[in-house]
Formats: C-alpha cells, sequence, structure tokens
C-alpha cells in the first residue's frame, strides 16, 4: 500500500471512529403520556420513567434495579433503626444554576407529603427530615423501616430557590384552578433537560452538559418522545424508521417486527404479577347459583379452581410464549421463588375436589376482567372461562375498560365482584407491599391494611409477619419470614397467581438500550449509532 | 323577524342544555375517574380525600348545576389528567383539528367536483367506472383501516411520507401553530387529509354526478346546444356551475361534521388534535376535558344549524310566516 492509501484508511478509521461516537437524536414513542412535568402530580410508570431524565432522587436504581448512589453518594442507618443519614452529591447544579443541598431535600419532602401530590407515601407521614448541614440531612423515623429508601429512585428532589420563585411551592391537586408553574417546567439535576413540553402531544430532551457524571453511559444529545396510543401506527413509525424506540409492541406484531430489516424486539418478564383472586368474605357470592353460602370459603373449591387452570395452555395460546407462569405472587427479581411451585395442572384432582366440597355438578358464578389493562387480559379470562368449564363451573365473564373494571372491584367500588383478574407491582420493589396490600386482612376499617385485597383473603397469621418483616433490618431473617408469609397464602390457596407478563420493547438496530423489568423506558443508559 | 331570531336562539339553548344533560349523565357509566388520577396502592383515605374535593360525592343534580353555573361563566374546570386548564388544553389542540379539517375538505372539493363531473360527461367509459367503484371504496371502507392501509403503503413500504404526528410546526401569534408551512408539516398533511376527506370526497363525486345529470337534461343547455355553442362552454361555463350551487352548501355544512368526526383520523396519525385528545380522555376517564369537548362540539353543530335557518328565512319570507303562525 502506497502512503497514500494508508493516509486515506486513517482518515476513514477515524472518521468512523467519530461517527460512532457522534452525539445523536434518539426519537421514542409510547403508549401512554406523560402526563404532567410536576414529579408529584402522577404516580404511572411512564410518567416517572420520563421525569427521571430531568429529575433523580437520593438513589438510582441501576441496569437490574439494584440501588445505587444518585443523589446521595452514601447513607447510614443508626444502631436502632431510627434515625437514617444521607450525605449528599457536592457540586451538583440543577439545570437553572442552582446549587443542590440539604435545603431541596428538606423542600422536596415536605412538598412530596402536601396535599395534592400523589407520591405522599415515599416519605413516610410520621418521619421527620432534618437539615445537619448543607451535604447532611437526617430521617427520623417512629418505626423503623429497612426498606425506607427503596421507592427513592422515583422520589425526585425539586429546587427549592427555583419552586419559590415560580410559585410551586405546592403540587397541583386534581381539583385546582390554576396549575402550578412546575407542571409545564422542569427543573431537576438529571442527565436530560427539558427544551420543549406540549402535555400529550411531544417532549424534547436536550442533553444536560453540566450533570454532575462526568462520563455518561449514553451519547444522545437529544430525546423527542411522541406518544402514539394507536398499536398499528406506533408498530408502523418503528419499521418505516421514523422513530428508534417504542413501547410496548402488541404480541401479535412481535414477529413482524423482528423480520423486519430494521428494528427488533426487546422481551424480558416484567415485575408485574398477574393472578386471580376470589371472594372469601360475602356469605353469599354476588353473582352465583350458590345461595345461602359463599362456596370459596371452602379451600377444596380454592385448590380445584387453582388447579382447573392449565398456566402452560395460556403461556403458549394466549401469552404466544411471552409470560413466565409464576408461584409466587411477587415476581423472581424482586423475591427469589427457588422452593416454591405452582400446584399441579389437574382437571380430574379439580373435579375431584369440587364432589368433595359438595359440588358434584359445579356451580355458575360472575367474573370481572379488565380488557385494556394488561397484556391480553380479555383473552386470559376467556381462557379461564373454558377451563372452569371443564370441570363444570359455568363463569359468566364481565370483560370491561379498565374505568369500569377499577371502579366496580377496588374499595370506593365496594369491591363488589366474586372472581377476578388484577396484576400487581410492589411499587416498593419489597414483598412487604404486597404482604401488606393484597394478602392482609382488611377487618379493621381504621387500618389500610389488605385495601387492595379485593378477595378478603385473611390470615392472621399471616398478618403478625408482615407486621415484623416491616420493622426487621436483618436480611436473612427477614426473608425468611417472608417465605414463611408466602407458604401461608399458598397453603391457603388464598390466591391464584398466574403469570408474570413480558415486556415488549421495539427497538431500531441502530440503538443498544438495557431493558429493565420495571419497565421504565430510560435513556441514560442508551447508545445509539 | 325579531321574535322569530329569540325563537331560534332559546331553542339552540335548550339543545345546548340537553347535550350537556345527556353527556353529564353518560359520563357516570365511563367508570371513576379518581382511579385513574391515583395510583392502585394510594391509601384509600386519600382516595376518598380526592373523591371529595372533586365534589364526585355530591348528588347528581348538584353536579350538573355547578357544571353548567361553571360553563356559563366559560369556565371548564382544569383536567385530572395533565392538571392543566382545560380550555387551554383545547385551545392548544384546536389549529391542529382546523388545519386537518380545512385540508380535507380541501381535497374532498378538488378531487371530488372533477371526478363527478367526468363519471357525468363520460358515463360509459371505463375510467368513469373505476371512480364509480372507488366511491364505493370510499364508502364502505372504515376510516381507521383507510388510515392503516396509507401508512403501510406510503410510510412503512415506499417510506415517503410520515405515518404520524404534524411534522415542524411554525408559531405565529401567540397560540395559532400551523403546519401549513413547513415542508415535513405539509408532507404530514397528506395522509390523514386523504382518510379524513375520501368520505366527503364520495359524497360530493356523486353529488355532483346526481347534480350534472339534472342540469344537463334541462331545457337551456338544449337550447344551448340548439344556438351552436361549443360542447365545453355548455358543459363547463352553464352545466357545471349550475351544478355547484347545492354542493357548496352541503360542502358548508359538512365542514362540522369533518370537525366533529376527525376522532378516528387524529388517533390513526396520532394527530395532535382536540379529538384526540377527546379520545384520550374518555379512555382516562377525564370528565372536564369530554364534558367541554362535547359542548363545543354541539356549540358547533347548533350555531351552524341556527345560522342556516336564520339565512333561510331571511332569503325565503315565506318561511318566516309559516314558523310565526305556529
Amino acid at each position: 500500500m502506497s502512503f497514500k492509501t494508508h493516509c486515506l484508511a486513517a482518515v476513514a478509521a477515524l472518521a468512523l471512529i467519530c461517527g460512532s461516537a457522534q452525539a445523536q437524536t434518539l426519537r421514542y414513542a409510547n403508549q401512554g403520556e406523560l402526563k404532567s412535568l410536576d414529579p408529584y402530580t402522577v404516580n404511572e410508570t411512564t410518567t416517572h420513567a420520563h421525569l427521571g431524565h430531568p429529575y433523580e432522587g437520593l438513589i438510582r436504581r441501576g441496569k437490574n434495579l439494584e440501588i445505587l448512589p444518585g443523589l446521595a453518594e452514601k447513607w447510614e442507618v443508626s444502631a436502632d433503626g431510627l434515625t437514617w443519614r444521607f450525605f449528599l452529591r457536592k457540586g451538583v447544579k440543577f439545570h437553572g444554576g442552582e446549587d443542590f443541598t440539604a435545603d431541596d431535600v428538606v423542600f422536596s419532602a415536605d412538598r412530596s407529603r402536601a396535599p395534592g401530590s400523589n407520591v405522599q407515601t415515599r416519605v413516610p407521614t410520621g418521619a421527620k427530615v432534618v437539615k445537619i448541614d448543607d451535604y447532611t440531612v437526617d430521617f427520623q423515623l417512629p418505626s423503623p423501616n429497612p426498606i425506607l429508601h427503596y421507592q427513592w429512585d422515583t422520589w425526585y428532589i425539586m429546587s427549592k430557590k427555583w419552586a419559590e420563585a415560580n410559585n410551586s411551592t405546592q403540587p397541583t391537586p386534581a381539583n385546582a384552578t390554576t396549575p402550578t408553574f412546575a407542571s409545564l417546567n422542569a427543573n431537576g439535576t438529571g442527565a436530560f433537560k427539558v427544551e420543549s413540553h406540549q402535555p400529550g402531544v411531544k417532549t424534547v430532551y436536550k442533553v444536560n452538559e453540566n450533570w454532575w457524571n462526568k462520563n455518561p453511559e449514553h451519547n444522545l444529545k437529544e430525546i423527542i418522545f411522541t406518544p402514539i396510543a394507536s398499536d398499528a401506527t406506533r408498530v408502523a413509525a418503528l419499521l418505516s424508521g421514523e422513530v428508534d424506540v417504542i413501547e410496548p409492541v402488541p404480541i401479535q406484531d412481535i414477529q413482524r417486527v423482528n423480520a423486519s430489516a430494521n428494528a427488533q424486539v426487546l422481551t424480558g418478564p416484567e415485575l408485574r404479577t398477574i393472578f386471580l383472586g376470589m371472594d372469601q368474605v360475602r356469605d353469599e357470592l354476588l353473582e352465583s347459583s350458590v345461595k345461602g353460602k359463599n362456596p370459596f370459603k371452602d379451600i377444596r373449591v380454592r385448590q380445584a379452581f387453582y388447579q382447573a387452570i392449565d398456566i402452560e395452555t395460556i403461556k403458549s395460546r394466549v401469552m404466544r410464549g411471552l409470560s413466565t407462569p409464576s408461584p409466587l405472587m411477587i415476581a423472581p427479581e424482586l423475591f427469589p421463588s427457588t422452593g416454591f411451585t405452582r400446584a399441579k395442572f389437574d382437571s380430574a384432582a379439580a373435579k375431584k375436589l369440587l364432589v368433595d366440597a359438595g359440588y358434584p355438578d359445579g356451580f355458575e358464578l360472575g367474573m370481572d376482567c379488565p380488557n385494556d389493562r394488561y397484556v391480553n387480559d380479555g383473552a386470559i379470562c376467556q381462557a379461564v372461562v373454558g377451563m372452569l368449564a371443564r370441570i363444570g363451573v359455568k363463569v359468566n365473564l364481565n370483560a370491561q375498560p379498565k374505568g369500569q373494571y377499577f371502579g366496580k372491584v377496588l374499595k370506593p367500588g365496594g369491591y363488589k365482584t366474586s372472581f377476578y383478574l388484577l396484576g400487581w407491582t410492589p411499587g416498593t420493589s419489597d414483598a412487604h407491599n404486597v404482604l401488606f396490600d393484597i394478602m392482609g386482612c382488611r377487618d379493621n376499617p381504621a387500618s389500610s391494611r389488605g385495601e387492595s385485597n379485593v378477595g378478603g383473603y385473611c390470615n392472621k397469621k399471616l398478618d403478625a409477619l408482615t407486621d415484623q418483616i416491616l420493622v426487621e433490618a436483618d436480611k436473612a431473617k427477614r426473608d425468611a419470614m417472608i417465605r414463611e408469609a408466602f407458604q401461608l397464602s399458598i397453603d391457603d390457596f388464598g390466591y391464584i397467581p398466574l403469570h408474570q407478563q413480558a415486556l415488549a420493547w421495539g427497538v431500531s438496530k441502530k440503538v443498544k438500550l438495557p431493558q429493565r423489568a420495571d419497565n421504565a423506558v430510560n435513556f441514560q443508559y442508551a447508545i445509539k449509532e | 323577524m325579531l321574535a322569530f331570531i329569540l325563537r331560534r336562539l332559546f331553542q339552540s339553548l335548550i339543545v345546548m342544555l340537553s347535550v350537556a344533560l345527556i353527556a353529564f349523565a353518560m359520563f357516570r357509566f365511563v367508570g371513576d375517574p379518581v382511579n385513574q388520577i391515583v395510583s392502585i396502592d394510594t391509601p384509600q383515605a386519600q382516595v376518598a380525600e380526592i373523591r371529595r374535593s372533586l365534589g364526585l360525592d355530591d348528588p347528581f343534580l348538584v353536579q350538573f348545576g355547578r357544571y353548567i353555573y361553571n360553563a356559563a361563566r366559560l369556565e371548564f374546570g382544569v383536567s385530572y389528567q395533565f392538571r392543566l386548564p382545560v380550555i387551554s388544553l383545547l385551545g392548544e389542540r384546536a389549529p391542529a383539528t382546523l388545519e386537518l379539517a380545512f385540508c380535507s375538505a380541501l381535497f374532498s372539493l378538488a378531487v371530488g367536483i372533477p371526478m363527478g363531473v367526468y363519471t357525468a360527461l363520460r358515463r360509459e367509459s371505463p375510467l368513469a367506472k373505476l371512480f364509480q367503484a372507488i366511491s364505493l371504496v370510499g364508502i364502505s371502507l372504515p376510516t381507521f383501516l383507510i388510515g392503516i392501509l396509507l401508512i403501510y403503503l406510503f410510510s412503512v413500504t415506499l417510506g415517503w411520507l410520515p405515518s404520524f404526528g404534524r411534522g415542524e410546526v411554525v408559531k405565529i401569534g401567540s397560540w395559532w401553530t400551523t403546519g401549513l408551512l413547513t415542508g415535513s408539516g405539509l408532507k404530514a398533511l397528506i395522509l390523514p387529509s386523504i382518510t379524513l376527506g375520501l368520505f366527503q370526497m364520495t359524497l360530493i363525486m356523486r353529488l355532483v354526478r346526481a347534480e350534472m345529470l339534472e342540469v344537463l337534461r334541462a331545457d337551456y343547455i338544449k337550447f344551448a346546444r340548439a344556438r351552436g355553442l361549443k360542447t365545453r362552454a355548455i358543459h363547463f361555463g352553464h352545466a357545471l356551475k349550475n351544478t355547484l350551487v347545492p354542493v357548496i352548501t352541503i360542502a358548508g355544512l359538512q365542514l362540522g361534521s369533518i370537525i366533529a368526526f376527525a376522532i378516528i383520523t387524529e388517533t390513526v396519525f396520532q394527530w395532535p388534535g382536540m379529538g384526540q385528545l377527546f379520545l384520550r380522555s374518555v379512555q382516562n376517564v377525564d370528565i372536564p376535558i369530554m364534558a367541554a369537548y362535547l359542548m363545543l362540539i354541539s356549540f358547533l353543530f347548533v350555531s351552524i344549524n341556527l345560522a342556516v335557518d336564520l339565512l333561510y328565512a331571511l332569503v325565503d319570507p315565506r318561511l318566516r310566516a309559516t314558523v310565526g303562525a305556529h
């Protein structure tokens, strides 16, 4: 090779290197909307994930949901477990130029617990937040709480000075007459700044050149977000290359996307557990042919329902292989399910259990199911109806839009259901939330225990364990108690866990992006060629 | 005349109130708005507090009365989802819907009239038969299917036109945004305009064809032919001119329904207009947006009808007399 060709090759190589490192624009489309820029207004995955671009919490969660230092560099817990001390990162600036200090943490704690906030549970009501110095904050708790910081990746820290200057010290409540400045503007410390935001239409983020993290893992200069509600249009936009990332890809379109030249589908289990619940409280089911008694109070009936359901068929036919059958009411990413197995699918055994329980000819009952909330939710319920028919139970399915469904089956609607399908992701990413909200007895009206326990399953021993789990700081002991509690509900056939549904993100072949099981599409780790 | 106008105004007001009442009653069946505002693990005490603060615990008539009182002062409240005033949300979306509606009306006229004229003049030609067949498609295929077919052909397969959105928009004045002044904005308008305008186009084509055939049979056309005028002059100078009068009336009236029925097209193309905002608000049980949108659309129809009635009365005194006699 001549000197000239060497030079040319060197130039070409250099151009390639520069090309790959070049900052890029990433276009993203989601089914849902970024509803408000105020981080305390809406408690919803899509909105939180978006706000993770301009805003940051004291902690953050890594690619595998592990807890990492965020705006707090480190933290320590006092021996009695009542005081948590957070040491804040120094030299961090908000997008508006304000310094990040302990005042902002105290302010954010107050604001997130103010009326109108939808993230009031992030910082416990009884906790006192005390500034020690500019870069140290104490959280003083009325009782120990080993998972205090678990949800803080989405408890975003706002600037006190900025909020005060813009009359936004309170979040906008749902009955407001005037919105706050913060619902249309953002001022965080995060990797991206909000360049423009039109609610429900388009949001543009630009890279934050002054981010404290000097070695960002992404190579983006801009993110353009557009919500696209229509499934067909969203897939078309990905296939035609108009957007780089979409979420979700409808299950029936996965093959087509994978067959295309410029995009593929990232799939993986989601943290959400889909399960069936049975009314075990009423003396007579609301919609049933059985009068004068409630068949679900009989454990044999509950077991029969459990064993009548062929989870593998649901996986292969309804979910097209994209589900992970689950023995537990919590995802294995959050609590290991080793040692637990699902009760075996066995129609004959189920039929026999029904006969033993005194229903040789089966019975009839109503079932409530959403049809626009979870992946193929309506179809799952259809399949369940068919499977129960084989053991003689006639199910009258009422599949309805989520607006009506949740209004009917949750507490404000008076838990008006006999048999239902629901999905649950513990907001705290911890088993306690499931044991308390879903499996706790709801016999004490003064307590919020079991508020989402629609069927009213109740086991006092499980409740006692749950209370100990809340305050137990020793991880090994705590895990053992969680196992014991879950085993209790399994032995009771209190619930019928079905599966972890799958995430399906459509990603252009030019983009590399880790998929997190909590379904937060965060571009901090995205690389685009 | 004054009495007539007043009576018509009063009737319009009654219509608006009935629409509001029916819409408001329907909201009860959409679902529970509070569950869409809070997350599933929000403490129920807080849920109850939100429900109370929104006045959802009040009796139906109290809620309705409050709504009408506020609406009369042009207060449409704050969206539950976005926590922003409904008026500004709708105002922001209005330019997109109006531009789409006008473009699709323009498309339906620009394509529908020549097609109608052609099929009337050359009834037996193969092209005319093809146009007739296309018009059948336009009438029988649902809008969303047409939209998706166009997207697959022109966006995914050919890659010529965008599949969603408005492209780049330019701001005119304080709140009007337009896509008409940028290349990507114009390109983004093509597919949704065709989708939305196809039905109107078919309608206009068939109307023009029928009217034209009617007019061509009229005596003055025969006389014009007898006088030896050129066919071209007869067709376009005399026949078409007389055909267009009813067509323009219909096209004007149809504009209202284009705006109102843009919902499906806007959803398919993720067109950031009022229709899409409305559909999303139904899914999210965002009652303030739903109510304001329905009121706006009924206002649109009521005003168009009122204007038409008044114009007719102005033009035709007999109508005034008969209405007045009742």
